[in-house]
């Protein structure tokens, strides 16, 4: 047999998973949904947002499922009173972090944010707001970037650098200054490394990057291409 | 007339659609009203702050000194309070302002874009606090209901749940924005 | 070289510096650098050459210890010790060689300062010259790593790290034959040695004193390292910070090279090992060895999610050992004079000694080296010669800002890593800050989570935006404008900052708060209830209206 099999319990329930697979993947094989943002198929997972956070027995600490990877006996639990505090609790965090105003934004009701604050049951933030001054840049021609809606999940970074190939993206600063930048810090339109794919704008969990010229009910993400593109990569000898 | 629930509705810093939303209930409203005694409201003439009120609805963020009276005000007289909007829930459009200082706002608002009589006003107009707050920041408040604006439906189960004597979670069938 | 020519040219040096009748030892570290400690050594060097001394010799060494009162001036083989010293005392310095000691000048060196410590790490710091290669061979060096290529398999050089009981030093306090045994077994095309010199702790300077003050003991016992492990190559991460560390790194590695230490076939063996230094660009997360990893990669220092762990899956995907510069340097000694004795030193689970960077509201502040399972009092009253200005002790800060403060009742505890934990803290690298009454603990909180904040990679959200979110509290608590409310929050968002941050700077960022919410949780209630504050280092304006 070239790859084992393993089984574990998610929620008591049991499944079954090849080695290697993570927690994530089992779980939503077996339909057992973990919330993420940062996570997204086809690309390379980080671990950084923090919402698929679960508990495995034995494990003092908790364990990001998009990474870590099934065991044998494992037993995870991905819905607990703590969880759903430690989940509402990010969730605002990144709301207070930014200036997030559903009303007014071009993505509002396609959003991945907005859809996890109703999942977390976040009907008001807790901490208070930041309110950071924040710029927006709409020199390229196609597309525009609006830092105050960036939570800075980094599939934009990801999918730039390792589907695209241009590594047009990036991030600057640290902590709470951290920004995402095309190139050099230099505005999107005057960017040699980009290639205008468009890809950025499709992984974007929110209303950060936007095609121009699209109204609010028009900015759907159009995230089919991913996993079509990776499956062909890998098929490629 | 004794055993209403007596109900005050407020609006502060908003458009006021939050309010459109509400007489959207449209005959429901009929229905409500059985139950319900509008004792203060934009869309009636009350001077002063009635008392015993028994659930107040603030829509619109505090904005400004006067905002800031009027949801002390109504909380102290008020045994629930229920954050109405997004502007009342999260600061939403109003908070827009922010990211910049007042005197920046005021300027832009009475200097910048004003075509003649260009001064800031110091009286009459009620003076801006320092920042657009969600009303949770300034007084305690017992039910969120978040959406720009709450549609007649969710303003409905969630009244209705509250005159049935139950605590609603908007969330389930609510969102922002 | 051969081990017979090293231990030749050792014995050589050795009779060398017997020769001069007097050798007047000028501290040239950072410490002692900062006061002019080198124009000491260069009036010191005018006056021996104007007056023709035979038989008098000056050298800059590494650290003395005792920076407090620097530049310090070690006569040998008297063995004064001259504090404060000025290029003007040069002259008096030198007449006082032949008569009677200078008092004006003496440090006495009979006083717990000295007799307290256990050096073992800094048993060369002051006394050999760090630039020079024969110094350190003539203080026993590279005997270690002879012992290991030559009488020992890789496997006896991790039993010998095993049975010492060394633990890393860097602060995790993980068992580091456990961590060389797992490097070992690996497998890899490849495999890395890394030394963790990205020592960033406020306060803290043992790293950079080692460095500074005997950097071929860490060379030596990185060699060691990869002889055991199995690995070829090694970087020496040092932060771009501590230029002198740097400098007298790189110096050490080329003479390392040159001499047959470092390179093809060591010793005469068919070891192989090269290593270089690669600077840090002043990222406190650049600590965390997998942020580390990615620096010297030429990425974003920015930490991934463990597993896999750097043993596994390291430096470009190849197995990888990191310890730190402290950790390193422990090995040359438990390989000279065996894992027992090493174990001997120190307490059960803690073995050995440890160097502390003793800083703040303390007498003696400095660099010491003492046993593990000394208390907190010994450390502070003895060896730190206690609070200056009759002051009243009230906390010792331990383990930079992933650390607690310590309040007096645990004074009596002793220093050991499952200790410290205990009572809310940790060892950390070693940064020790001393507090007395004028310190105020709301704004000693404050101050550690501005850092946290600051040094926040910003890869994960509880960390990134939590701390924003603490220090602003903590902000309005020492303005006095926080509310019993923010208090709550603060404490929640310790949990969830804690529980959830990605790495070791988020999930330890919430313990200085923590900490002093648990022993000082008055002087919180003090600000937000009495809006005052009890050390008087808060500012709170008269309270205004306050509305709801």
């Amino acid at each position: 047999m070239s790859e084992s099999i393993l089984t574990l319990s998610i929620d008591g329930k049991d499944v079954s998973a090849v080695a290697g697979q993570t927690i994530l993947e089992v779980a939503r094989e077996n339909g057992i949904a973990i919330p993420t943002l940062c996570y997204l198929q086809g690309l390379t997972p980080v671990g950084a947002c923090r919402m698929c956070l679960v508990e495995v027995k034995g494990v003092p600490k908790l364990l990001p499922a998009c990474v870590t990877r099934a065991a044998e006996g494992m037993e995870v639990t991905t819905q607990t009173p703590r969880l759903q505090e430690y989940r509402r609790t990010i969730v605002e965090l990144l709301f207070a972090e930014r200036n997030h105003v559903c009303a007014v934004c071009v993505s509002n009701n396609h959003c991945e944010l907005q859809d996890l604050a109703r999942r977390v049951g976040m009907n008001h933030v807790r901490v208070p707001y930041r309110y950071p001054r924040l710029g927006v840049d709409a020199t390229h021609p196609r597309f525009a970037v609006d830092h105050n809606r960036c939570v800075l999940c980094g599939r934009c970074v990801r999918v730039c650098d390792e589907i695209e190939g241009a590594h047009t993206w990036d991030f600057m600063g640290r902590g709470i200054e951290c920004r995402v930048i095309t190139d050099m810090n230099q505005p999107w339109g005057s960017s040699e490394t980009c290639t205008s794919c468009g890809k950025c704008v499709h992984v974007c969990p929110t209303g950060t990057l936007t095609e121009k010229g699209r109204a609010a009910a028009e900015m759907k993400k159009r995230l089919q291409f991913l996993p079509y593109l990776t499956l062909m990569r890998e098929a490629r000898p | 007339m004794s055993n209403k629930i007596r109900l005050a509705t407020v609006w502060l810093d908003g458009c006021s659609g939050c309010h459109m939303s509400f007489l959207d209930m449209d005959e429901r409203l009929l229905e409500l009203a059985d139950k319900i005694e509008l004792v203060s409201s934009p869309i009636m003439d009350a001077k002063d702050v009635p008392p015993n009120i028994d659930l107040t609805l603030i829509e619109g963020a505090v904005s400004s000194e006067e905002d800031l009276h009027k949801a002390l005000a109504f909380r102290k007289n008020s045994k629930l309070v229920m954050a109405f909007g997004d502007c009342a829930v999260t600061g939403n459009v109003p908070s827009m302002r922010n990211m910049f200082d007042v005197d920046e706002v005021y300027n832009r608002a009475y200097v910048e874009t004003a075509d003649t009589q260009k001064q800031v006003p110091r009286s009459v107009v009620p003076a801006l606090l320092a920042r657009a707050r969600p009303v949770h920041e300034v007084i305690h408040v017992d039910v969120h209901l978040p959406g720009c604006p709450p549609n007649a439906d969710i303003i409905f189960y969630v009244l209705s749940e509250l005159i049935a004597g139950r605590m609603p979670d908007p969330m389930k069938i609510g969102k922002f924005g | 070289m051969t081990p017979e020519e090293l231990r030749e040219l050792a014995e050589k040096r050795r009779a060398q510096l017997k020769q001069p009748r007097c050798r007047l030892n000028v501290c040239l570290a950072a410490g002692c650098q900062s006061c002019a400690g080198d124009s000491v050594f260069k009036a010191i060097k005018q006056q021996i050459e104007a007056r023709k001394l035979d038989g008098v010799q000056v050298r800059g060494v590494g650290c003395l210890g005792l920076c407090a009162e620097g530049p310090l001036v070690l006569v040998e083989p008297s063995g004064l010790l001259y504090q404060r010293v000025k290029p003007e005392d040069a002259g008096e310095l030198l007449d006082a060689l032949e008569g009677a000691p200078l008092k004006r000048l003496e440090c006495p060196t009979d006083v717990p300062f000295f007799r307290a410590q256990k050096k073992i790490v800094l048993e060369n710091a002051g006394v050999i010259d760090p630039e020079n290669l024969e110094d350190y061979l003539a203080a026993k060096g590279y005997e270690g790593l002879i012992r290991a290529l030559t009488d020992m398999t890789p496997a006896d050089v991790i039993a010998e790290v095993t049975t010492s009981g060394l633990r890393g030093r860097g602060g995790g306090g993980y068992p580091t034959g456990l961590k060389w045994s797992t490097v070992a077994k690996s497998k890899g095309a490849k495999k890395y040695v890394i030394c963790n010199g990205d020592e960033g702790d406020p306060g803290a300077f043992m790293d950079r004193a080692v460095l500074e003050s005997d950097p071929h003991r860490v060379i030596e016992g990185m060699i060691i390292a990869a002889y055991a492990v199995g690995a070829q190559h090694g970087y020496a991460y040092i932060r771009a910070e501590y230029p002198l560390a740097v400098k007298r790194m790189q110096n050490a590695i080329k003479q390392a090279q040159k001499a047959g230490l470092l390179g093809d076939g060591i010793l005469g063996t068919s070891f192989s090992f090269n290593m270089e230094v690669r600077l840090g660009a002043g990222a406190f997360v650049c600590g965390e060895e997998t942020a580390l990893i990615a620096s010297i990669e030429g990425k974003r220092g920015q930490p991934r999610p463990r597993p896999p762990f750097p043993a596994e899956s390291g430096l470009w995907g190849y197995p990888t050992l990191i310890n730190n510069v402290e950790t390193f340097a422990n090995i040359p000694p438990i390989l000279r004079h065996g894992g027992a004795w090493y174990a001997a030193i120190g307490t059960e689970k803690s073995k050995g000694t440890k160097v502390f960077a003793l800083a703040g509201r303390v007498k003696n502040t400095g660099l010491i080296e003492v046993p593990m399972g000394i208390t907190l009092r010994e450390i502070i009253f003895d060896i730190g010669g206690g609070i200056p200005d009759g002051k009243k002790f009230k906390a010792v800060q331990t383990g930079g800002p992933s650390g607690g403060c310590i309040p007096e009742q645990y004074l009596d505890m002793p220093v050991d890593y499952d200790s410290l934990a205990r009572v809310g803290s940790i060892m950390g690298s070693g940064g020790m800050i001393v507090m007395d009454e004028t310190s105020c603990m709301v704004d000693v909180a404050k101050f550690f989570m501005d850092f946290c904040k600051a040094e926040s990679c910003g890869k994960c959200v509880p960390c990134r935006a939590g701390t924003d979110q603490m220090h602003g509290i903590l902000t309005k608590i020492c303005n006095g404008e926080a509310t019993l409310d923010d208090l709550a929050l603060l404490e929640r968002l310790c949990d969830v900052v804690k529980n959830t941050s990605l790495c070791g700077l988020g999930q330890t960022a919430p313990n200085p708060v923590l900490s002093t919410l648990k022993y000082f949780r008055d002087e919180y209630l003090a600000h937000i209830v009495d809006k005052r504050c009890p050390a008087g280092v808060c500012k709170i304006k008269a309270p205004a209206e306050v509305h709801a």
